[in-house]
């Protein structure tokens, strides 16, 4: 398109911030702040022309940047965006310009540390989002598990190391699996069309022998499903989630778990559609229980952070399920729904900062009657809540809606499975509403809490605008997915006839088929053959 | 003649043998001049091998081979003896051991290590063995007052006369199967066609031997037992240099041995080498987890990643052989800066050991804890840094050879490992400070520092180049 690298400019102005902070005196935190924030806010400037730009009927890539990086192996620096990824790197500068200036008061210790880790891990999660290449998307993929571990570890609550710990342990398992799938995809495909790459888009369709396609599944569908995070690999999220302080889990909430069901739809989908196709049953199966189990279990939390945590794991089965409904409205549903999620969940745990900067207890017991001393902010947290609800109008029912229709259309009695779990939600949801907003509180003569104030008012309402945008108008966004989803299910389509036809991809590989031979003796015959062609880049 | 080929050994052993002279001469007060006379010896070795790079010469009569693959070795080990000598510069002062003969058995040690990258002939490679080795024990027991020391000197010496002893027999079983003891001979006779099947068998136990040799060298499960406690009882320095030179050194000798001439001996080799790249790696990540003592720690991080080596080493071929190189050279920078940082780090007058001093670390001293912590990540091979793309090419190797259970098996110790550099790195950040740490001011150090996180972190974003250096490294042997 045209030449301005603007991807890698938005992707790497929070690491130029950062570097500039390095250099400044950590005594003057006014100077920090305003740094930190003012290089979020230019950074979502610089993403609202990938939205003005975008050119809504292609399925192509846009704004691509190619430049070749380790050329001896094929890997390139390539980053792109499409339809689903513009929301999410849209999604991404605008939930840390919110998080900076959440975290403006309530983190008063080593602030310099604490800005360069969210600046650092800003670049690490729009890396993610904006890759093209497979070795690139990895690297951004890890490179923002140690700014995530720093924050929740050094700026969290009692338990934070323990969750820190677990956070990159859980993580990183799943990742390094990933990265042993990377590269046998990268050989198969060596093998078959004797080009050694990691591109994404020319890695599109490998023809991939069905057994060893159902392993590679496994290998990036574990990864993601741990970051999304599916039952039953959920257990990090509440802990980091509740340990993490305010900023750390708005973004983690916001953005690090949509890279699970990004991941999915990126990667899984397209190249492994067969795979994917198979995998579909057990998936929603799973699926559903986390909606389900997550909003049980949310319903019987104390803690007011633990119970959005474990709603996020409802919220996003329904995403997966969605995902896996292989429709247009199940698919778009679900990219909605991601961007939807952020912004509620996302402001959910903003309001919760809000509450604990004021009482220091996350307790539903220690708040109540708030509705009185608070109308503002009890209006906007209503909001949030109804929206989070999935109440029509607000923004969160079109992806709900959508997502169910998807999933109606694929299985009935899923459908009305997922379709209780938003039933559950609004139940949670209101009975938490109700215990900090109108129940009498528990202590008299607790003192009475001051309302909003500016800075969290234009924290809020930015929300609250995109909140009833998306709401009324989804047209505007679902416009813009259309063309590169019905790209992904293109490459489903295919492999869901095939599917129906009779074949399987649990059909064991025949043979020849198997590229890969894992015995020494055809290593010594392999193994002649150089890695790095001679003929430079 | 072939004198180019010993050019970068003899400057180094030339500025060895000066460093002893100067020292007699110098009174105590002027030995600060000592380390910087090293360096000189040094950086004039590596003038000469960056001049001699494109030559190919073979030299005293086809012992020795001037080639790109020896080059970049000779490169690896002098870079690691300039990052060590920086950092004992201060330390050795501090210790008391500031002597000419702890610069001179250092770079003896390291001449022995250029022999042994550049000998194509295995007597001439036991010579470079024993220089190096005899080097090592002396510099291993440095600290003469401390039982410590002498214990894991004592230990190391003992061991190591053992695996001498191994990989001599099996030199005199090749010599009694090929007639020759050159790499060039062994090939010839074990790659030939007419190749007798009781010469196969005397191949087979002779290789084994040789690979004890060269596993004891490597610090391989089960030939590592010397290292926790040769590390742990060796100056810091000492450590760091044995760490990076005796392993690429027998790195080195393997490629060649195993790799160019033994190729037909592969498919046995490979067997035998994926053992011991598993027990490798899980011992050392294992019992890393376990330690208190930040040397032993990183004593058994580091047999961990001879572990990593030894994948790629049963990887082979090219591929695997090349990503051996750029691991050694990902590994200088971290490893020399791991061991840097604790040398620096001082508590009182005597060196800060125990893991839970480092708690806090980077309230105070943010500059130290920040290249400890870039140190630690990439020794963990979390991107960007070197560790990380030296972990993907070998893990690449593996798995292009057809060794994917191994890959998957290395990346989950890979895994493991992140606990432990990780637990660094949060008592670090996350802990209080428990015990007022003072690291010592020194120039040089911080200079080597800085060298090593800027290694760790260019070869982690731009490895391209470096990458291709390797490759045709290895290309110039094959």
């Amino acid at each position: 398109m045209n030449g301005f690298p603007l991807i890698s400019l938005v992707t790497f102005l929070p690491l130029a911030g950062a570097l500039v902070i390095a250099f400044m005196d950590s005594s003057r935190l006014r100077a920090i702040r305003s740094v930190a924030l003012a290089t979020a806010v230019a950074d979502f400037l610089l993403s609202v022309p990938l939205l003005t730009r975008f050119v809504s009927s292609t399925a192509g890539m846009q704004f691509v940047e190619k430049v070749p990086w380790v050329g001896a192996i094929g890997a390139s620096y390539h980053v792109g965006i499409d339809g689903i990824s513009l929301f999410l790197v849209l999604l991404t500068t605008f939930l840390t310009v919110l998080s900076i200036a959440a975290s403006w008061y309530s983190v008063a210790s080593r602030v310099k540390g604490f800005m360069m880790a969210m600046l650092f891990l800003e670049t690490g999660m729009i890396g993610v989002f904006v890759s093209l290449d497979l070795l690139l998307f990895y690297m951004f993929w890890e490179a923002m598990l140690i700014p995530m571990y720093l924050i929740i570890g050094m700026w969290g609550g009692p338990r934070r190391v323990y969750a820190a710990v677990k956070f990159i342990i859980y993580t990183l398992a799943g990742s390094l699996l990933m990265l042993v799938g990377i590269l046998v995809l990268y050989f198969m495909h060596h093998t078959a069309t004797g080009e050694y790459t990691f591109d994404l888009l020319r890695l599109y369709g490998t023809s991939i022998p069905r057994g060893a396609e159902l392993w590679l599944f496994l290998a990036f569908f574990l990864s993601f499903a741990i970051k999304v995070p599916m039952f039953p690999f959920h257990t990090w999220l509440p802990d980091a989630h509740v340990e993490a302080p305010t900023a750390g889990s708005v973004l983690l909430a916001g953005v690090l778990l949509k890279m699970g069901t990004y991941g999915v739809l990126r990667f899984c989908f397209p190249l492994f559609p067969a795979a994917s196709v198979s995998a579909a049953p057990v998936v929603s199966v799973l699926a559903v229980v986390g909606i389900i189990y997550g909003a049980l279990v949310a319903f019987a939390q104390k803690d007011v952070k633990r119970l959005v945590a474990y709603s996020s794991v409802s919220h996003l089965g329904l995403v997966m399920l969605g995902l896996f409904a292989f429709n247009a409205q199940g698919v778009e549903g679900g990219v909605l729904q991601m961007v939807n999620h952020g912004i509620s969940t996302g402001a959910l745990f903003l309001i919760v900062g809000m509450l604990y900067e004021r009482r220091h207890s996350r307790m539903m017991d220690d708040f109540g009657g708030l509705w009185k001393t608070m109308p503002v902010f009890a209006a906007l947290f209503l909001v949030v809540t109804l929206s989070s609800i999935a109440l029509p109008g607000l923004n969160g029912f079109a992806g709900e809606f959508l997502v169910l229709v998807g999933a109606f259309l694929k299985s009935v009695p899923f459908a009305a499975l997922a379709a209780l779990g938003m039933i559950l939600s609004a139940v949670y949801m209101l009975w938490m509403f109700q215990q900090v907003m109108f129940v009498e509180p528990k202590q008299k003569g607790a003192p009475v809490l001051p309302d909003v104030s500016a800075r969290e008012k234009w924290i809020l309402i930015p929300i609250v605008v995109l909140v009833f945008w998306i709401g009324v108008w989804p047209g505007f966004f679902l416009s813009r997915m259309h063309a590169s989803v019905d790209a992904v299910l293109e490459r489903l389509g295919s492999a869901e006839v095939a599917r129906d036809a009779g074949e399987s991809a649990f059909a064991p590989a025949s043979s020849p088929d198997t590229t890969l031979p894992v015995s020494p003796g055809a290593a010594v015959h392999s193994a002649s053959v150089t890695v790095i062609p001679n003929a430079g880049e | 003649m072939g004198f180019a080929a010993a050019v970068p050994f003899t400057v180094v052993v030339v500025s060895a043998m000066a460093v002893l002279l100067v020292d007699l001469w110098l009174p105590p007060s002027q030995k600060r001049v000592l380390p910087w006379l090293a360096l000189a010896g040094v950086l004039l070795a590596a003038v000469s091998v960056v001049s001699l790079w494109n030559d190919e010469a073979s030299g005293f009569g086809g012992v020795v081979s001037l080639d790109r693959f020896s080059s970049f070795f000779d490169m690896v080990f002098l870079l690691g003896t300039g990052l060590v000598i920086l950092l004992s510069s201060t330390y050795a002062r501090r210790e008391g051991i500031e002597r000419g003969e702890y610069y001179a058995l250092m770079l003896f040690g390291t001449s022995g290590a250029m022999l042994m990258a550049s000998a194509v002939e295995l007597i001439t490679f036991f010579l470079g063995l024993e220089i190096l080795s005899i080097s090592l024990y002396v510099l291993n027991g440095f600290f003469r007052e401390r039982p410590l020391s002498a214990e894991a000197a004592a230990k190391y010496f003992v061991l190591g006369a053992f695996a001498s002893a191994f990989f001599l027999y099996g030199v005199a079983l090749f010599y009694g199967a090929a007639g020759s003891t050159t790499y060039a001979g062994l090939r010839d006779t074990f790659g030939s066609a007419a190749f007798p099947y009781y010469r196969g068998l005397v191949a087979l136990a002779a290789s084994a031997f040789v690979l004890i040799g060269l596993a004891f060298k490597l610090g391989a499960v089960p030939f590592h037992m010397w290292v926790p406690d040769a590390y742990e009882g060796a100056p810091t320095t000492v450590t760091a240099y044995m760490s990076v030179v005796s392993k690429a050194a027998a790195a080195a000798a393997f490629i060649r041995v195993f790799g160019a001439s033994l190729a037909s001996l592969q498919r046995d080799t490979s067997v035998v080498l994926w053992v011991l790249a598993v027990a490798t790696m899980t011992l050392g990540n294992v019992v890393a987890i376990s330690q208190s003592n930040i040397k032993r720690m990183l004593a058994y991080s580091s047999i961990a990643h001879a572990g990593y080596l030894l994948v790629a080493l049963t990887a082979a071929g090219e591929a695997g052989y090349s990503s051996v190189l750029f691991y050694l050279l990902s590994y200088v920078f971290m490893t020399a800066g791991a061991f840097g940082v604790v040398s620096l780090v001082r508590k009182g007058d005597g060196e800060a050991l125990d893991i839970s001093q480092y708690s806090g670390l980077a309230g105070r001293h943010g500059l130290l804890a920040a290249a400890m912590a870039v140190f630690m990540v990439s020794l963990s091979g979390i991107p960007p840094t070197a560790g990380f793309f030296a972990k993907f090419y070998v893990f690449s190797a593996a798995v292009r050879a057809g060794h994917i259970g191994l890959a998957v098996i290395g990346v989950l110790n890979s895994l493991v490992s992140v606990y432990f550099y990780m637990r660094i790195v949060f008592l670090m950040y996350m802990r209080e400070e428990e015990v007022p740490v003072q690291p010592s001011r020194s120039r040089a150090g911080w200079v080597a520092l800085a060298i090593c996180v800027l290694g760790t972190v260019l070869l982690g974003i731009l490895p391209s180049s470096f990458a291709r250096l390797a490759a045709a490294s290895i290309a110039s042997i094959f």
